[in-house]
């Protein structure tokens, strides 16, 4: 088990670093002056070379690689060209919500997709399986801002108990946040819920098929009992992999029900520094992404172990 | 005990089993002995009630006093496990990869409500233990994976007989396990039957297994039962014709006249394979495991050789090293003096999956003809497809068909089409007669008997089943841990085995009675 984890850890290093490599080049290395491109066309050379010397552009290429990332490990990740506040103070005060939006919506996702997956797999081929699999169908191709905004318009201005947007803050308190963010949620959720339900079902169909199901039943388990005493842990893995993915999609990628809610997410911050211009904010989100993705990886590939003991290799 | 009167089944309207009556008595070993088809797995399953989706029976099976067929599925459970146990062919597969074995026996106790869960332990452990899996051996806290599948089939008997059934059902429980380890799991169900005092229904395809186990059999064919007594009584009479058929297609010899010759074939020159094991520790340096461990033989032109080992014996590395699919780390191999190369035309081979070792969306004559990517296309393929087709016995408008048109005979026939085209001098037969029926197994060792003889061809025949040996081969290898460790003669080997492993093999083998064989 330590020597996966191990030899997992050891992998996902090597991706981070190959990672902050192509990011680095991407922003910095390739043709162009990222302070001309930050300040417009019209700056002066003077502006200019005020700018690059602020970025600390000066330098050779490993060298201010080595400071950039060195900065990150230290927590220093910049200062913000607009905002003129160091950008780790504004990924913080912006993961307090998205942080907590893509936890609530997977929360969310699984209890629902648990439930609904199940029951389609154990009532396979009847009316009930047919009934999830178009609701599920429905829930896949329809975007998610229009079940924000239908969401919107039933539950915070035909009945008034939610807020239409906005986001009051955690020093309000908890339940106004988990109120302001509960409407996002779910609206992030349910398509989320539909793919995890069609792939625990799948998985639950295939692994009801093997011969060990059949043991259990000559055991005496009920087709219920064999269903969640073995199947269940044994559809784990492919359900886990899509839980994974979707936390890491859920963290960025939650921009357009940030805007409809009008929520101070990392994901609106990434694109207001697209639309800046400000450089220094991008790469340094990008990176703490993809370090997100990367940590949730390496918590999957241990939830595989734990599910799957072939995978723990003893000796 | 219990009483099966009439009973017939059918799946979505397709008849599957005719009017099966037969009655087991307490603490007998009942036999049921069939051909793969002939509805002996689906009696069994009819008495659990664990049939597939849309089965219909009808009939009666009287069990005490109740009779299984009308049970509700509460009250089935109830009895499944507790009254009446099962164990299934395949161990690999049959336990939950994800649960310790100590679980998955003591699940039988708690499900049925009869033990605590420290008792359920202690039980499951006595259990393992009573199957030959003492804990201090084999700790409770081990997975399937970590076991090999002999063991595994004890976990699945210690599963079966937790709450000591009085009927336990065992379909194919030794098919797939080697000779030794059959030997061992038929002496311990038998064991079992004589402790406990329990009724064991034992259904198999091989008669010899039946032959040394059970008290009375019934012969199944196509949903019928069409003959059934003691089992010494069906071995002498063999009333039926199809009773018959079986008995001679399970010793079958083909008429061979080989013409074997001096000239060097095939040889292995001191060979060794060395595997990789996982790394102990992140730097050091990674074990071997030695699969082939250093193997000289030679085989001659128009020769038939068999390599006779157990699972795990290295019989398999031998056979990919030969055909030059796995790098040597000493010695070395020749073929007619040179050294061997993978996708030699000269060479081909026929596997023991013929269904897994072919592209269902392919046609058949694209399937004999792939052979032909590694020396191209000849201008007559087609004919030569047909011809190869006409050789193995099917008939060249077969070409235009899809495998899963096909029975596994006649796959297996394809599989060997396959190897004829490249017009090959010497063929490697990987248990390629062992996942078959024993009349089919017949006639295709009838038609490898007769392609030798018509193309000179030499044969490496590798298998665990020393039926096959004794019918195909002139010589024979017996290997062990990687080594060859008796060479000879077949009929020498057989009749007089000088290493105490081939002895071994020999004894585990099950065996006819040579009494109930006296009838031509």
């Amino acid at each position: 088990m330590l020597r996966y984890a191990t030899l997992r850890f050891l992998s996902l290093t090597l991706s981070l670093i190959v990672a902050s490599v192509v990011i680095f080049a991407v922003i910095e290395v390739i043709p162009g002056d990222p302070a001309a491109f930050m300040l417009g066309m019209n700056a002066s050379p003077d502006t200019v070379a005020a700018l690059r010397a602020d970025l600390g552009l000066e330098g050779s290429v490993p060298a201010r690689y080595l400071a950039w990332v060195g900065g990150m490990l230290t927590g220093d990740f910049g200062t913000s060209y607009t905002y003129r506040v160091p950008v780790a103070d504004l990924v913080a005060e912006r993961l307090k919500v998205s942080l907590p939006l893509a936890a609530y919506a997977l929360a969310l996702s699984t209890l629902i997709a648990m439930p609904v997956g199940i029951l389609a797999a154990a009532r396979r081929g009847r009316a009930t399986d047919y009934g999830i699999m178009g609701a599920t169908q429905l829930g896949i191709a329809v975007p998610n801002f229009w079940f924000a905004m239908l969401l919107v318009l039933v539950f915070a201005i035909n009945l008034p108990w939610f807020s239409a947007g906005g986001f009051p803050g955690w020093e309000a308190g908890l339940w106004p946040g988990l109120k302001a963010l509960t409407l996002p949620a779910i609206a992030l959720a349910l398509p989320q819920a539909s793919i995890l339900a069609r792939v625990l079902r799948s998985a639950l169909i295939e692994t009801l098929e093997q011969d060990y199901i059949r043991t259990a039943r000559a055991k005496g388990l009920s087709r219920g009992q064999a269903l969640r005493g073995h199947a269940l842990r044994n559809a784990l893995i492919p359900v886990l992999t899509i839980l994974g993915l979707q936390f890491s999609f859920l963290l960025a990628g939650a921009i357009i029900i940030e805007n409809v809610f009008f929520l101070p997410g990392l994901g609106r911050l990434i694109f207001q520094g697209i639309t800046q211009r400000d450089l220094v904010v991008v790469e340094s989100v990008t990176m703490l992404l993809v370090f997100a993705v990367i940590a949730v990886t390496f918590l999957v590939d241990l939830a595989y172990a734990a599910a799957d003991p072939r995978l723990r290799r003893r000796r | 005990m219990i009483e099966v009167t009439d009973l017939t089944l059918g799946i979505h309207g397709t008849p599957i089993l005719r009017d099966v009556s037969f009655d087991i008595r307490p603490g007998e070993v009942f036999g049921v002995v069939g051909e793969s088809g002939s509805g002996k797995s689906l009696t069994a399953l009819s008495l659990m009630q664990l049939l597939p989706e849309g089965a219909q029976t009808s009939g009666r099976a009287i069990f005490d006093d109740i009779d299984l067929l009308t049970q509700s599925e509460r009250r089935m459970c109830a009895l499944r496990g507790a009254e009446i146990g099962m164990i299934f062919q395949e161990p690999m597969t049959a336990l939950n990869p994800v649960q310790t074995i100590g679980d998955q026996v003591a699940e039988t106790l708690l499900v049925h409500g009869k033990a605590g869960r420290a008792e359920a332990t202690q039980i499951a452990a006595e259990r393992l233990a009573r199957v030959g899996l003492p804990p201090e051996k084999v700790p409770l806290s081990r997975y399937p994976h970590e076991l090999s599948g002999g063991q595994r089939q004890r976990v699945a008997i210690a599963m079966a007989i937790a709450l000591r059934p009085r009927l336990l059902i065992a379909d194919e429980p030794t098919t797939a396990l080697d000779v030794t380890t059959q030997a061992q799991i038929l002496a311990l169900l038998k064991g079992l039957v004589t402790d406990e005092g329990m009724s064991l229904m034992l259904i198999t395809h091989d008669l010899a297994v039946v032959a040394g186990m059970a008290d009375r059999i019934v012969v199944m064919q196509a949903g019928q039962i069409v003959e059934s007594g003691p089992t010494a009584r069906v071995f002498q009479a063999l009333s039926h014709p199809y009773t018959r058929q079986l008995f001679a297609a399970s010793d079958h010899q083909p008429q061979r006249q080989p013409h074997v010759t001096d000239d060097p074939h095939l040889q292995m020159q001191g060979a060794v394979r060395d595997y990789h094991l996982p790394r102990r520790s992140l730097f050091g340096k990674a074990p071997t495991f030695r699969a082939v461990n250093d193997v000289t033989f030679t085989l001659r032109r128009g020769e038939s050789l068999g390599l006779v080992g157990e699972s795990g014996s290295g019989k398999s590395t031998l056979a990919r090293a030969v055909l030059g699919l796995e790098p040597l780390q000493a010695g070395r191999i020749l073929l007619d003096g040179a050294p061997v190369r993978a996708g030699d035309p000269r060479m081909q081979v026929v596997f023991q999956d013929p269904y897994g070792s072919f592209n269902p969306r392919h046609r058949v004559a694209r399937l004999v003809a792939e052979p032909f990517h590694t020396m191209g296309h000849p201008h007559d393929a087609d004919a030569r497809i047909a011809e190869a087709l006409t050789d193995v016995g099917l008939t060249p408008s077969d070409a235009d068909k899809y495998i899963h048109e096909f029975s596994g005979g006649q796959r297996q026939r394809i599989a060997i089409a396959r190897a004829l085209i490249t017009r090959p001098e010497l063929i490697v037969l990987d248990e390629a007669v062992s996942a078959l029926d024993v009349s089919v197994r017949a006639n295709v060792l009838d038609l490898l008997a007769d392609l030798q003889a018509r193309y000179g061809l030499s044969y490496l025949f590798i298998t665990h089943d020393l039926q096959v040996v004794r019918a195909i081969t002139d010589r024979v290898l017996v290997m062990q841990a990687g080594r060859i460790v008796e060479e000879g003669p077949t009929e020498r080997v057989l009749s007089a085995p000088e290493h105490p492993y081939t002895r071994d093999l020999i004894a585990a083998a099950p065996a006819i009675p040579a009494e109930w064989r006296n009838h031509a």
